[in-house]
């Protein structure tokens, strides 16, 4: 009886210590500009300017940007540069088989991404934050560039021209869980030509961005959980009348 | 007997002309009155029975928003993941149905093993509801086959790769292994065939027999009447008129008490379906966002939460681990030997069974072995009504320390599924490996446990207190 109770409880504790963190990269948290608008369309505007000359997001259509205020003459006019219909996907110039024979493999498509990349380390956006915060210069890459992220990545830094060249400072320590061993340890970047903008400004597009590709992922969140406070509401007095029909009829059980 | 109609006069009410012309010719009122009306359900039910109707209500909601689904998804290993977007972006109110579908699935799976555990607790499962028991693991494998069946329908990665492992694992039978898992995706690898044919089993052939086999259990069950919290037969206690004296009518007493459970479950239910759909990567699993790649295989590949616990069991199968099943095969039978009364021949069938085990053991791989465990610790439960040989249905009766072995029970199958979610590691497999021990213990060492302690005194009425 006692040392059936001693490991139900062992039992209980198991989970806990099953759980081991996992290496890589830590992830920055994102910004969430997903309820601001004018954050919105900035992100749209880097996003087709920078993302979309390589990647699609083909289950994305451009006339949906009015949901983010945009009108279709503002469509039209700034961002359709793809095709020259405003109801049509955004699908990149580049097709997948030039990708795979320019960059060795084909760029993927954008739509859900930032619910793709979610995992234990952080959420979507948090991993495109970090990613797109992350990349360096290395010669010994065929496109010149890597990143922290995602080591030996195929994608160049689109929006190096922003950030400017920075370089990738690594020091070899001590392994604090192997002896005789040495990690690579990353030791901070080192800014090599100056971009168009400011790290402070750089990190604040990037989550414009990041925040449009959020959006982009799930277009109709803003409405589910606008519509889930009526349909809760409803749903909970529902529950009163329900309670009080089912006391009124069992009242008369004894 | 002449074909006769009841005469109303003329100005009787236009529904009960209707009803009186019906009834002659389809038995309407009748079976409304033997099904609800005048179906006499123990009154001291508690929150647990509410699961039964709940599990209806999600397969009524599963079929509803699975109707509106196939008119806009494309069964189309080009098409499948592109046309889920869709639905979800350009289809009007596509993505509250396709939020309510893929909730609905976990859903599903909440509410019925909710009603299991009840079945569990109060013995539901016992003489003289075999059928009615047996009937719901039916029912409890043709979910499991859906569920498997809809998951590749998105064709993300883990619709994918989850797909090829399960498939796979049939190629670990002997001999005809291989041929039957080609036979089943129809190719080579996971492809567009395989898609096909699961999208016609989880649309067409599934849904037919669930909803035959859910026929079947509630007629079963009412032919045999509800159980309930004390494990008392309310039959043999009626009035004049044969009615139970503790039974009350269906509706109006429990439909009343079955609207509030819904009420409360579509509380919790449109939570998660307007609030976390993707209930941090366990109702959506976030890979599943990324369409199939045949030529990438992700690093980690688990089945989604409710498949859990029996892939642990699967996982936890090493080689190492197959002397420990060994052992306890060969301790199981030895205790068949010493301390059961069966007969001498059943004791050399179980005797030979355990020897065949045994011998296959060696002989077969450790793969093999988890698959066939795998299977058993879902089938297992057939077998219930047959192990549990407590004098008392209720858990309300039974001695104290049994609540420890359910609870025991429920914890290892509650730890077998988180560490179904995770990579394996050394320490992991240890873990389900115990797990598994007991999971199989509890049910295979039931004819003992169960009949021995002190059982308290089963009232001769229903307990129940006056709301």
């Amino acid at each position: 009886m006692k040392s059936l109770k001693k490991l139900i409880a062992a039992l209980a504790l198991l989970p806990v210590l099953a759980l081991a963190s996992e290496g890589g990269f830590p992830l920055d948290r994102a910004p969430d500009h997903t309820r601001d608008i004018a954050a919105l369309q900035h992100g749209a505007k880097l996003f087709v300017n920078y993302c979309l000359n390589c990647h699609s997001a083909s289950s994305m259509r451009y006339n949906r940007l009015r949901d983010i205020g945009l009108s279709e003459e503002q469509i039209k006019n700034n961002l359709l540069f793809t095709s020259d219909k405003v109801g049509a996907l955004m699908t990149s110039a580049m097709s997948p088989e030039d990708g795979k024979k320019w960059f060795g493999t084909a760029p993927p498509d954008l739509s859900v991404i930032a619910r793709a990349k979610a995992s234990e380390a952080g959420s979507g956006p948090d991993y495109l934050y970090t990613y797109l915060r992350s990349f360096y210069k290395d010669d010994t890459r065929p496109t010149g560039w890597n990143n922290l992220v995602y080591p030996s990545v195929a994608m160049p830094h689109a929006l190096w021209e922003l950030q400017g060249v920075r370089a990738a400072k690594f020091v070899e320590q001590k392994d604090p869980h192997e002896e005789g061993k040495t990690e690579h340890k990353f030791a901070g970047f080192e800014q090599i030509k100056p971009g168009k903008m400011s790290n402070l400004e750089y990190d604040a597009a990037v989550a414009d961005l990041v925040s449009y590709m959020t959006w982009m992922a799930e277009p109709a969140q803003e409405t589910r959980q606008r519509l889930g406070v009526w349909v809760l509401l409803f749903l909970f007095l529902f529950l009163f009348l329900a309670w009080r029909l089912n006391a009124s009829y069992w009242r008369e059980v004894k | 007997m002449a074909f006769q109609e009841k005469k109303l006069p003329a100005d009787a009410p236009l529904a009960d002309k209707a009803l009186n012309w019906i009834d002659p010719r389809f038995p309407l009122s009748a079976t409304w009155k033997a099904h609800v009306s005048e179906y006499y359900a123990p009154k001291n039910f508690n929150f647990w029975y509410a699961f039964g109707s709940l599990a209806l209500l999600v397969l009524v909601i599963q079929i509803v928003t699975g109707i509106f689904l196939v008119m806009h998804y494309k069964p189309d290993a080009n098409l499948a993941f592109a046309s889920v977007e869709y639905i979800m972006r350009d289809v009007p109110w596509g993505w509250l149905v396709r939020y309510m579908h893929s909730t609905g699935a976990s859903a599903f799976f909440i509410v019925v093993y909710l009603h299991m555990l009840r079945g569990l607790l109060y013995g539901s499962y016992r003489k003289p509801r075999e059928l009615v028991w047996l009937f719901g693991v039916a029912i409890f494998l043709c979910l499991m086959g859906e569920a498997f069946f809809g998951y590749l329908l998105p064709w993300g990665q883990m619709s994918y790769w989850g797909a090829q492992v399960i498939v796979n694992l049939f190629g670990a039978i002997p001999f005809i292994g291989p041929d039957l898992s080609l036979w089943i995706r129809g190719d080579y690898v996971v492809s567009d065939a395989t898609l096909n044919r699961f999208f016609s089993f989880h649309v067409i052939a599934i849904p037919l027999i669930l909803i035959g086999l859910v026929v079947a259990h509630i007629v079963a069950l009412h032919e045999v009447g509800s159980n309930n919290p004390d494990g008392i037969e309310i039959k043999e206690k009626t009035d004049d008129k044969g009615i139970p004296l503790d039974g009350i009518p269906f509706h109006p007493y429990y439909t009343v008490h079955d609207v509030m459970a819904a009420a409360v479950f579509l509380i919790v239910f449109s939570a998660v379906v307007f609030f976390g759909p993707e209930m941090g990567g366990y109702f959506l699993e976030y890979n599943n966002f990324i369409p199939a790649d045949p030529l990438k295989t992700p690093p980690h590949i688990a089945p989604v939460w409710y498949f859990t616990p029996f892939y642990s069991i699967l996982r936890a199968t090493t080689s190492d681990f197959m002397y420990w099943l060994m052992a306890g095969v060969a301790a199981y039978v030895a205790l068949i030997f010493v301390r059961s009364k069966l007969r001498g021949t059943t004791k050399m069938v179980a005797g030979i069974i355990g020897l065949v085990v045994i011998v296959g053991m060696l002989v077969f791989d450790a793969k093999f072995w988890g698959v066939v465990l795998m299977g058993v610790s879902v089938m297992i439960l057939a077998l219930l009504p047959w192990l549990d040989s407590a004098p008392a249905k209720s858990i309300r009766y039974r001695p104290n320390w049994h609540k420890y072995i359910y609870l025991l029970f429920g914890i290892a199958f509650l730890v077998l599924g988180y560490l179904g979610t995770l990579p394996p590691t050394d320490g992991r497999t240890l873990v389900a490996q115990v797990c598994t021990f007991i999971y199989f213990g509890f049910f295979l060492l039931m004819p003992w446990w169960s009949r021995s302690g002190t059982f308290k005194p089963v009232p001769e009425r229903v307990t129940y207190h006056p709301h």
